[in-house]
């Protein structure tokens, strides 16, 4: 493997990393949080996808949709929170489990409804439309040099959120002790509620960006969703500094086992997994 | 008194009357309640995670795909398998395999449980979906159903659907008595207090951790008999079979019937199969049952919400009886 | 005086930077209540948790039978005849009393794995269980629901299943706390009773039935021991009674 090849994969794995830190960020927030389990987390990923394709197909232009698709999922993750998982957060994860279930079918049925049941490519924005030159025959596209600095930007915000805002404040103090929020008059349920918004529009944020890059297929959620639970166990949950390690690991993994051992690249990040439940089963960042 | 002889009679007479179901001849019927009782073995097993046990897995259908997946690939291709090592072999992989990512996922609790046990699932759905193994995405048909002889002649003729009907029969009551039986047991018991109050079951010296491990392999066993029942019937697996849809559907089967009753699990799978036979009708719903999800997913989400103990639960509150456990959910 | 059956050499426990138990040592006899006193956050119910197994220590050694016991799963120091009793009620809610105490007793039998027998038709297990209620006074419960009892009598069921497990060292973590004084008195019988043929540690604050058990005293404050000693000694420490603000609190009879 030259070093131009090497190159490329790294970056490949960098920006998969990052891209799945989007997403898994704001299930391991919710999970933290209010301390619930949302397996339709993948289906928001796959909401913003379909968003931006059918956005960018009526607008031709991909910004715009994805300027005019981030409210839309701002909107729907606060309805979700207040209609449906307001009423979970003190009830077995059991339930939590089953619900969200549900939602996934709806999710996948009113998708297959509304834009149908094919596969879809998303145009990449001619501004970024560009390779950079490497050697004389490899070359690595902008927009995903792109991606990967959105998604750095967007991680280096939401660390900033979190330790440095009077909101990140509420939400660690949330995380750790419920009652003493409340008590300090603090509105948890508003917190709570963006929260859980913020997150959804991470990921739909995350499935919108990537669409041009992968093709906008049914599916899509579901893959996404495990993946991230992968990550949230390797990084422990409610740690957003773990789940940034965790992505960034499992992309890497994943798209160098790709490349060097395709038949078992599938599996590799299981046994990734299931080395650090042996070694930490509370995770690399997680609270014993 | 009337009462209990009644109850501890019924599950009697509803064999019995299931016995004689066949003599209606109607092969579609037959069919759907072979599919129906193989589901409920794969219910209850759960149950026994879930309601008796209290570990909450979302990736039981690993043991239902994984035993359809060690039969297709003993099933020779012209030749009938024996159903006489086929069925243990089968089950042995599927408890071998719960044994080993058991040792694993109940190192976790809570959330991360969920999660673990849905990924190891997932871990064998792509082993099976990825790999030249099992035949890929397309999955393996089984030519020939699996023969049960004793020496030359033969007991049970799978091929004949009122037969497979009676052996599946025969199944889900053995599942339902061995379990009844188990959980009445001091293991059962354990098991029970174990879900109530795990953490005092280890003061008064319970090897927590080994309770947990047999009731996830005998968990996973018999869920690996449903699977090979499964994939008798339909005479082919794909990696559908093992996919997370499936996991959540049994864990509606279980709750909706009502967890850690056991003949819950029994209705659920009943209601469910049933539910779902409804919903896809064409000719009752025409273009809607093609999305017949959205009226599940919708009935799924409305259970969770409102229906916590399921229709055992509803039974209890139509009855006035107070719910068997007085703070279920509290529990946690 | 008899060999000690349970004994911790600098036993000391650290959260993070809070050092909860330090560097305790004490020792437990059979025929012989050991109390532990000391105001709340001493580390009592800390030292409890260390003794059976429900913490790691971070250092020091818990000696049972001369056998170093620290490390060891709670439930493997438990089948050893460590039994403990729960500050805060610690139950099987839903179950009946009976049950309760059944489950207790079942932890003691070689019968867990026969898969195929009703768990009830063990004449020993229910006799265990039965004595167990008996010596509680809760024999009159046995078929009620735990969760439908007063708090005094799920204290009284606590001390049940600890005693149902035929401990030869007793752990009892205030087992006073929120009972009646007709409850109280009748619990301080038994553990007087229990005394001849255990070992006990008991952590309480009710004074009077402090000095009507204890063959031994030890006061803790900020996770170290104060004084230990028989009660009179102990009463008359300069370093106790000035740690008790004029010890009124605990001279007071």
């Amino acid at each position: 493997m030259d070093l131009a090849f090497f190159l490329i994969q790294l970056l490949n794995g960098l920006q998969y990393g990052l891209l799945l830190f989007l997403v898994s960020s704001g299930l391991t927030l919710v999970f933290g949080i209010m301390g619930i389990i949302n397996l339709a987390h993948g289906s928001f990923y796959m909401v913003g996808a379909y968003l931006a394709w059918s956005l960018a197909s009526m607008t031709g232009n991909l910004a715009t949709a994805i300027l005019l698709a981030i409210p839309l999922t701002v909107v729907l993750g606060m309805a979700l929170e207040r209609l449906l998982f307001r009423h979970l957060y003190s009830r077995d994860h059991l339930y939590q489990v089953l619900l969200t279930y549900g939602l996934i079918l709806v999710f996948e049925e009113l998708r297959s409804l509304i834009w149908g049941d094919d596969v879809h490519g998303v145009a990449v924005p001619a501004l970024l439309n560009a390779s950079i030159p490497l050697t004389e025959n490899l070359s690595y596209p902008v927009y995903r040099l792109a991606i990967s600095g959105v998604c750095l930007l967007l991680a280096l915000a939401l660390y900033f959120l979190i330790q440095k805002t009077r909101l990140g404040m509420m939400i660690r103090a949330g995380a750790s002790n419920r009652d003493m929020v409340q008590s300090l008059g603090i509105d948890i349920k508003l917190i709570y509620t963006l929260v859980f918004a913020l997150g959804v529009a991470l990921a739909a944020f995350a499935g919108m960006i990537n669409a041009p890059l992968s093709s906008v297929t049914p599916n899509m959620g579901s893959h996404v969703l495990i993946i991230c639970f992968v990550v949230v166990v390797i990084g422990g949950i409610g740690s957003v500094k773990g789940a940034m390690a965790a992505s960034l690991m499992i992309g890497l993994a994943e798209t160098f086992g790709q490349v060097l051992v395709p038949e078992v690249a599938g599996m590799i990040v299981y046994v990734l997994m299931a080395i650090v439940l042996v070694w930490r089963p509370e995770g690399l960042f997680g609270r014993k | 008194m009337n009462n209990v002889r009644f109850s501890r009679s019924l599950p009697y007479a509803v064999i019995g009357l299931l016995a004689m179901f066949p003599m209606l001849d109607s092969t579609f019927y037959t069919q759907l309640l072979s599919k129906v009782l193989i589901m409920a073995i794969f219910a209850m097993s759960l149950d026994l995670l879930v309601g008796y046990t209290g570990l909450v897995s979302f990736g039981h259908a690993a043991y239902f795909g994984l035993a359809g997946y060690v039969l297709a690939l003993l099933a020779a291709k012209f030749e009938a398998v024996s159903l006489w090592w086929s069925l243990p072999a089968a089950i042995g992989i599927c408890v071998a395999f719960a044994l080993a990512t058991g040792m694993l996922v109940l190192r976790t609790r809570g959330i991360y449980f969920i999660m673990v046990t849905l990924a190891f699932a997932q871990m064998l759905f792509f082993v099976f979906h990825d790999t030249k193994l099992g035949g890929g995405s397309d999955g393996i048909y089984i030519y020939t159903k699996p023969t049960m002889n004793l020496g030359d002649t033969v007991l049970v003729n799978l091929e004949k659907l009122d037969q497979f009907y009676w052996l599946v029969l025969f199944c889900t009551a053995g599942t339902y008595f061995l379990l009844r039986r188990i959980l009445g047991s001091s293991f059962g018991r354990a098991l029970m207090g174990i879900k109530v109050n795990e953490h005092r079951m280890r003061a008064l010296g319970f090897p927590v951790f080994r309770y947990q491990l047999a009731s996830f392999a005998l968990a996973g066993g018999l869920g690996g008999l449903a699977g090979y029942l499964a994939a008798v019937q339909f005479g082919f697996v794909n990696p559908e079979i093992l996919s997370w849809h499936q996991s959540g559907a049994v864990l509606m089967m279980v709750i909706l019937g009502g967890m850690g009753t056991l003949h819950g699990a029994v209705i659920g799978a009943f209601a469910f199969v049933l539910l779902q036979e409804v919903l896809s009708n064409q000719a009752w719903f025409g273009i809607a049952a093609k999305h017949w999800q959205l009226a599940m997913g919708i009935l799924i989400m409305l259970v969770a919400l409102y229906l916590p103990q399921g229709l055992a639960g509803l039974m209890n509150k139509f009855q006035r009886k107070p719910p068997p456990e007085a703070e279920e959910g509290a529990d946690v | 005086m008899s060999e000690a059956i349970l004994r911790t050499e600098g036993l000391t426990k650290r959260f993070g930077g809070l050092v909860a138990v330090s560097d305790v040592s004490l020792d437990l006899h059979v025929g012989e209540v050991h109390v532990v006193i000391g105001p709340n956050g001493a580390g009592k119910s800390t030292l409890t948790n260390l003794l059976s197994g429900d913490l790691p220590a971070t250092s020091g050694r818990v000696m049972l039978d001369g056998r170093d016991i620290a490390g060891l799963s709670s439930d493997q120091i438990s089948r050893m005849g460590v039994g403990r009793s729960y500050q805060k009620t610690n139950i099987f809610l839903p179950f009946t009393v009976f049950e309760n105490a059944r489950l207790a007793a079942q932890s003691r039998t070689p019968y867990a794995l026969r898969v195929f027998s009703g768990a009830e038709q063990y004449e020993a297990i229910n006799a265990l269980a039965s004595s167990a209620l008996e010596s509680a006074g809760l024999a009159h419960r046995a078929q009620r629901v735990a969760a439908t009892l007063s708090h005094g009598e799920q204290r009284q069921l606590e001390i049940a299943m600890c005693l149902a497990t035929q401990p030869r060292v007793l752990l009892l973590d205030e087992p006073l706390a929120g009972m009646g004084p007709h409850e109280s008195q009748r619990m301080v019988e038994l553990i007087g009773k229990l005394r001849s043929d255990h070992a006990i540690m008991l952590i309480e604050h009710d004074m009077d039935a402090v000095f009507a058990l204890a063959n031994r005293l030890t006061v803790m404050v900020n996770g170290e021991v104060l004084e230990t000693g028989s009660p009179e000694q102990v009463r008359s420490s300069p370093a106790v009674q000035a740690a008790y603000l004029g010890g009124e609190e605990l001279l007071h009879e």
